[in-house]
């Protein structure tokens, strides 16, 4: 799902959190001990599925974990998974860091709506990608398939944080490269690539995440990854002990990623020494030849992510006419997925508060462990996070069973870090000497936080509530397995009427939620282009 | 407002007349694994007609058969519709079905309701094979859904195997065939037929000519043809008939759940079902399922069930937990 997208502009805004003094607060003790509390509440309860897949596996036993996990068919979804990753991740880099240069440090013709077109390709959710190009190429499947969309989907998470980093490089570098006798593509190589590896590293962390969590965009083209045949283990047998099996390889992998992001992200220094402030960057000048190949590069690109899918939807909803906008489930689902966005958005922004201020005001080592509880958790395919959620409520909880609160837990459970990195940009931000003060004039120390920080950081939070809420209005996999009966949201109707391949039928709930994501995507464009200070 | 009083008038009315009977107007839940139009067709009928509002929780039949057994005796829902027998199966052996009315049960032909009584057909679907016309002469046909194990269909049929229809044809070959004859014909599945999601899907493929033909069930034919042909118009249905696994005529069924407190609503909308209005929905809506209401008729267009010659099969012996797990053996899942 474009649950995604978020994450990203997590990474963005959260940077400067790091830089600010630590200041800590006087007389609010109280107060660090009930954030703590909350805050350790909430990674626990985020934690929770992980815990759940591992209780199941140690109570399968060795012999059925033998049996469900090492058989031929999961190696097969692993080769599945490892073919896909080997080859889309490199290209998702190659496209991304490609564009971002020719945006950013180049004069290719047109570069402020190259660098838009970039980005918009987020504002379609994944399976409406996959629904585009079925449709438009009905005998489309397989590997090279899922490659073709996962690339056009995701490239945008790479092509994002390396924009910003190319905008903040300090040029100096290069320039004493080159006065050294490197060629300028040595000087890319060995000068600016490396400054870039953060963005490429995390970009790629985040495609490689939702190329596991996916589950729409390749049920669609009959490519089978662990969460598709979650999925249909789940169709088959519900909450069942194979479909337990293969969450918890699925998890195994995502935890590699995480891993293996941080261990290749090493302790080097990215920041520039000096004084004053960087000089603006010089762009390179494109020969005609240049500008030619640059062009089309970019014009293919926003031809296959964008042409299509809109080419497509637009012959879809012709050809429906005025018919399908009259569908009876078409605005109760647009209703619906509002309440739920709104609500959910609400809760995560909540839920990521605690946290969020302990992480500026009182960092530690507990914090930190608390937050990256959250990340972990995160990093769960929705599939995963659903399953774990509806054995547990039906097990131990069943008053919560097919409740609203449920779904929403685990909405929370999915999306807290992307309210949490804005939250933390917004308290950072925050003097904490005006908290200080308010409680030097008598303020107790949570009416002093209300009135001083959490007020300042009031955009922050408006904008972590902005991305919750759309990652929810395109959520598909959980939704489908929690939502209380009678619910239908865009995401699920849309996946009910394609399912009938009812493609036109389908059209207009794909163009609402595009229609709905277009301001976060926006959103995340004006953030990349504000972190560059410019 | 006329409009809104006639309603409520009439809301009252089948209020008193229900309260007269000694029960109160209640709102029921229905775990539906039927399609979801032909179910929503079959709830306004109802709802109009009665005053008892439906709500509905779609799913597919081993999916909320499984979840029914696993929520046990707290289950949320009145009713349980399937689009197979092997599901309801499922939760009548996990003794959680309360009998179904004898009138309800009067109303279906026998072949289509278990000994037990404990559910009843409500529709029933044909297993078919589909062809491609141009791919396929009428003599390349198969004979046997057996024969699709034979190394000369490799690459060249497909099917929706994590479907629940296909798992019920699989069960139903299970039944006639036995443990080791249906696991080694899965096995030559795996390597033989391209694995689609849905049977839509399936349909879709073989029009377009990527594969020879598919084992789905008859409607979905129909069901196209009666709107734009868009997804069937090169295609041909071909019934193995001769009692072969693969002419296997699945039952639809319903039954009401013990746990339910709104026993009396539940039975009515079962009643209601396999009685007149819901079987007509049947031959005059867009779902081109069977009726199997005595004396009720199915849509002209359809190959009369007698003549279909298909196999006899006891609906409350197919085991869908078997063929889970044999296709779990046999890498399909």
């Amino acid at each position: 799902m474009s649950d995604s997208a978020t994450r990203t502009a997590g990474r963005l805004a959260g940077q400067p959190a790091a830089a600010l003094p630590l200041v800590r607060v006087g007389r609010s003790r109280g107060l660090v001990f009930w954030a703590g509390l909350l805050a350790a509440v909430v990674s626990l309860l985020s934690l929770m599925p992980l815990g759940f897949i591992a209780a199941e596996t140690l109570a399968a036993g060795k012999d059925s974990i033998v049996e469900l996990v090492f058989r031929p068919r999961v190696a097969e979804l692993l080769v599945n998974t490892m073919q896909l990753m080997v080859i889309s991740l490199p290209l998702c880099i190659l496209l991304g860091v490609g564009t971002a240069w020719l945006t950013e440090r180049s004069n290719l013709p047109g570069r402020r709506w190259w660098a838009m077109l970039a980005v918009a390709p987020l504002a379609i959710p994944a399976f409406v990608h996959s629904y585009a190009w079925i449709s438009a190429a009905p005998s489309l499947h397989g590997l090279w398939a899922a490659v073709l969309l996962s690339v056009i989907a995701y490239s945008p998470f790479l092509y994002l944080p390396t924009a910003a980093a190319l905008r903040r490089m300090d040029p100096a570098l290069e320039d004493v490269a080159a006065s050294l006798g490197h060629r300028p593509l040595a000087v890319f190589v060995k000068v600016v690539l490396p400054q870039l590896k953060l963005a490429i590293l995390g970009g790629s962390l985040l495609v490689g995440l939702h190329l596991l969590a996916e589950y729409g965009l390749f049920a669609m083209i009959r490519f089978d990854t662990f969460t598709t045949a979650i999925f249909d283990q789940f169709q088959s047998s519900f909450s069942g002990a194979a479909a337990n099996m293969l969450a918890g390889v699925l998890v195994l992998c995502c935890l590699l990623l995480l891993l293996g992001e941080s261990a290749l992200r090493g302790k080097a220094r990215y920041a520039r020494l000096g004084a004053g402030s960087a000089r603006a960057q010089s762009r390179t000048q494109l020969g005609p030849v240049g500008a030619l190949c640059g062009l089309s590069v970019c014009l293919v690109a926003a031809a296959l992510s964008l042409g299509v899918p809109l080419w497509t939807l637009g012959k879809w909803l012709l050809a429906g006419g005025v018919e399908v906008w009259r569908n009876e489930w078409l605005w109760p689902a647009l209703r619906q997925t509002l309440l739920l966005a709104g609500a959910g958005a609400l809760i995560t922004v909540a839920a990521a508060l605690p946290a969020a201020w302990l992480s500026v005001r009182r960092p530690g080592k507990w914090q930190r462990l608390l937050e990256s509880g959250n990340y972990v958790a995160s990093a769960l395919p929705g599939i995963v996070v659903a399953l774990a959620l509806v054995s547990i409520a039906i097990q131990w909880a069943r008053p919560l069973y097919q409740t609203l609160a449920t779904i929403l837990l685990a909405y929370l459970m999915m999306f807290l870090p992307r309210a949490l990195v804005s939250l933390r940009a917004g308290i950072a931000q925050a003097p904490v000497e005006l908290e200080n003060a308010a409680q030097s004039l008598g303020c107790p120390p949570a009416r002093a936080l209300w009135r001083t920080t959490l007020r300042l950081s009031a955009p922050a939070a408006a904008a972590g509530y902005a991305m919750v809420f759309l990652a929810i209005g395109n959520e598909l996999t959980a939704t489908l397995l929690l939502a209380p009966t009678g619910t239908r949201t865009l995401a699920t109707g849309f996946w009910a009427l394609t399912s009938e391949i009812d493609y036109a039928a389908a059209a207009p709930f794909a163009l609402i939620m595009i229609l709905l994501s277009l301001p976060l995507t926006a959103l995340l464009h004006a953030q990349s282009r504000r972190s560059a200070g410019r | 407002m006329t409009f809104r009083l006639s309603s409520l008038a009439h809301a009252t009315l089948v209020a008193a007349l229900l309260s007269a009977s000694g029960a109160a107007l209640a709102d029921i839940v229905v775990y539906n694994a039927q399609h979801e139009s032909l179910a929503k067709e079959w709830v306004d009928g109802f709802t109009k007609e009665t005053g008892i509002k439906v709500t509905l929780r779609n799913g597919s039949d081993s999916e909320m058969g499984n979840q029914i057994v696993q929520e046990g005796k707290n289950s949320p829902a009145d009713v349980f519709l399937t689009e197979n027998s092997p599901a309801m199966a499922l939760v009548e052996n996990a003794g959680l079905l309360a009998p179904v009315a004898a009138d309800t049960l009067n109303q279906v032909e026998g072949p289509f309701r278990p000994g037990s009584g404990k559910w009843v057909g409500i529709a029933a679907r044909s297993t078919v094979f589909v062809y491609s016309k141009s791919r396929l002469s009428p003599k390349e046909l198969p004979t046997s859904l057996l024969d699709l194990a034979k190394p000369e269909w490799k690459g060249r049929w497909g099917a929706s195997p994590s479907g629940a229809d296909f798992q019920a044809i699989v069960s139903a070959l299970l039944e006639l065939k036995g443990e080791a004859a249906t696991l080694e014909w899965l096995k030559a599945m795996k390597t033989n037929s391209v694995a689609y999601k849905g049977n839509s899907t399936v349909m879709k493929a073989v029009n377009a000519g990527q594969i020879d033909g598919g084992v789905i069930y008859h409607y979905y034919y129909f069901g196209d043809q009666a709107k734009t042909g868009e997804n069937s118009k090169n295609t041909n249905l071909h019934y193995f008939g001769k009692q072969d696994p693969g002419a296997f005529l699945s039952v639809s069924a319903g039954g009401v759940l013990a746990s339910s407190k709104h026993q009396q609503e539940g039975q009515a909308f079962l009643k209601w079902i396999t009685g007149k209005g819901g079987q007509t929905v049947l031959r005059t809506g867009a779902s081109y399922e069977y009726a199997v209401g005595k004396g009720a008729a199915s849509n002209p267009k359809l190959v009369p069930i007698a003549k279909l010659d298909a196999p006899k099969v006891d609906p409350s012996r197919l085991n869908s937990r078997k063929v889970t797990e044999l296709m779990i053996k046999a890498g399909l899942l």
